[in-house]
């Protein structure tokens, strides 16, 4: 499962992009492109193969997330950068409360500040009150979507990487994550995200970059790189 | 309303810019046999495997470097023969280890070689330092003697006479492992497959030892009873913070519990990353075949 090289995020051939602080950037093109391969070697889920990834971290100052420590990345995941998916991936047999609460603990939060913050956030992503000691697996996709965006902007991580977080939401509920990312951008939050329509993307964003026009020039490259896997 | 900045603590930032881990291992080796000149040293290479063909001695653990830190949950992986168990029942001083060195950080401020060790300082740190649960219950446990019991053997180890604290510290930790304390005076024998892993748990805790070693500890429960062991597993790495080596040849498990994953096979390792780099985006060949084993 070697990844490909087209998504190392470097100079010349490859794909170079600079987010500036508290700024929104959106990533667009069509699917299997590598939309969500390039932020999951933000957040060090893939390895990249070459080429260096630049991020300020508040703790370690400008760091490679490509070469960090693995002790490194973990206090950066659990402090500055946040990371939602299409899917949600947590803990069984957990509440939905404490899933969202959870990240909150090694702030020094205790259990019920930390709940009382999960009920508000909650609240705001119209979560059904009856449902908040439910568990998420049994919810359905949109509230688990919505499940996963609140226990990832509670602890108003510095970087959020979004992979598309509003794939199968309604609109009431499309609006009041878009009101909390707009909040989030204001407070200094740096986001860059994967949005499937792009009239949400339009509506945050302050750059999109359309892996198309980079993709063609390159385009012998990929195939032969995804060929050998 | 709102969503209001988090302020950090200040002693957090502090732990993150000078961390020192908790326990250090260095070339950690074990040979099963006699050893012969062409085996004195375990090979490097994966093709080779870890037999000798001339006297069929075998190196079950080859040349492992790993620091494991304070609060931390290392899972390690791989198949049976891998030498998961013979590294975690070294590293618990049950086996006599052919080369290596570890040292924990808060015992003897982590200058002394554990594996050198006297025979007297070994029993304080298997009593203090470390606590172990293995697979099998019977082998961490007196299954003839109470439950009580059991625990309280931990505590007098570590000089506590007192039998009216004694009773009390254990009813605290198996109420915490959610044992009835109206069955605390029962014999593990009497007990079912995940409440003896459970007492396990407890007794390995008596001490607080800051490490606690697992070893394939929901391997052959059923599912609700593994979940159990599970979530008190984690609950206590919560609350107590402490550093845990969760060996399981399950990768639910791991995913679950660890935040980073060492892959052993034939006794190397072959890869290690953080756990959910190793499950989505497996480097090594084996580890490659595990990860697509599992789905």
């Amino acid at each position: 499962m070697a990844l490909a090289n087209e998504l190392s995020v470097t100079p010349f051939h490859d794909i170079t992009f600079h987010v500036p602080e508290g700024t929104f950037m959106g990533i667009a093109g069509p699917s299997g492109i590598g939309k969500s391969s390039i932020l999951k070697c933000i957040y060090r889920t893939y390895i990249t193969t070459s080429g260096n990834i630049w991020y300020k971290s508040l703790r370690y100052g400008e760091i490679d997330l490509s070469t960090a420590t693995e002790r490194q990345m973990i206090h950066l995941r659990k402090n500055e950068i946040g990371y939602v998916t299409q899917f949600l991936k947590v803990i069984p047999r957990v509440s939905a409360l404490d899933v969202v609460a959870e990240p909150l603990l090694p702030f020094g939060y205790s259990l019920e500040d930390a709940r009382s913050a999960a009920r508000k956030l909650l609240e705001r992503l119209l979560i059904p009150e009856e449902l908040w000691n439910g568990f998420p697996a049994t919810f359905s996709g949109g509230e688990r979507q919505r499940i996963n965006l609140a226990k990832a902007f509670i602890v108003r991580p510095r970087l959020l990487i979004l992979d598309e977080p509003t794939a199968s939401l309604d609109n009431d509920t499309k609006q009041s994550v878009l009101a909390i990312l707009k909040e989030m951008k204001e407070q200094g939050t740096t986001m860059i995200g994967v949005f499937h329509d792009w009239d949400m993307m339009e509506q945050v964003a302050d750059n999109i970059y359309d892996l198309r026009s980079i993709k063609r020039e390159d385009h012998n490259n990929v195939l032969e790189v995804r060929g050998q896997k | 309303m709102a969503i209001e900045p988090l302020q950090m603590s200040k002693g957090m930032t502090e732990s993150i810019e000078k961390e020192i881990p908790l326990v250090t291992v260095k070339g950690l080796s074990k040979q099963f046999g006699s050893g012969c000149e062409y085996c004195s040293t375990p090979s490097h290479e994966e093709k080779e495997g870890n037999r000798c063909k001339h006297c069929g001695s075998i190196w079950a653990v080859r040349d492992i470097d790993f620091e494991l830190y304070p609060g931390e949950i290392l899972g390690v992986v791989g198949e049976s023969g891998s030498g998961k168990s013979t590294m975690i029942r070294s590293l618990f001083l049950d086996e006599e280890v052919t080369n290596g060195s570890m040292t924990v950080s808060t015992y003897n401020k982590g200058k002394i070689n554990i594996f050198n060790a006297s025979a007297q300082q070994k029993r304080y740190i298997r009593n203090h330092v470390m606590g172990m649960v293995y697979q099998n219950p019977y082998l961490g446990l007196r299954m003839t003697f109470s439950s009580s019991g059991n625990i309280a053997e931990k505590l007098i180890a570590a000089d506590n006479f007192h039998v009216g604290k004694i009773r009390e510290r254990a009813s605290e930790l198996l109420d915490k492992v959610e044992i009835p304390i109206s069955r605390m005076d029962e014999p593990p024998k009497n007990f079912s497959g995940g409440m003896q892993q459970r007492v396990q748990i407890s007794k390995a805790l008596a001490n607080n030892p800051p490490l606690l070693l697992l070893d394939e500890v929901t391997t052959g429960l059923d599912l609700s009873v593994q979940a159990k062991v599970l979530d008190l597993i984690r609950s206590l790495q919560r609350e107590l913070n402490v550093a845990m080596i969760v060996v399981s040849h399950d990768l639910g498990v791991i995913r679950m519990l660890a935040d980073r994953t060492m892959v052993l096979r034939q006794g190397l390792v072959v890869e290690k990353g953080l756990t959910d780099q190793i499950l989505e985006d497996p480097q090594h060949p084996y580890t490659q075949l595990l990860v697509h084993s599992l789905l």
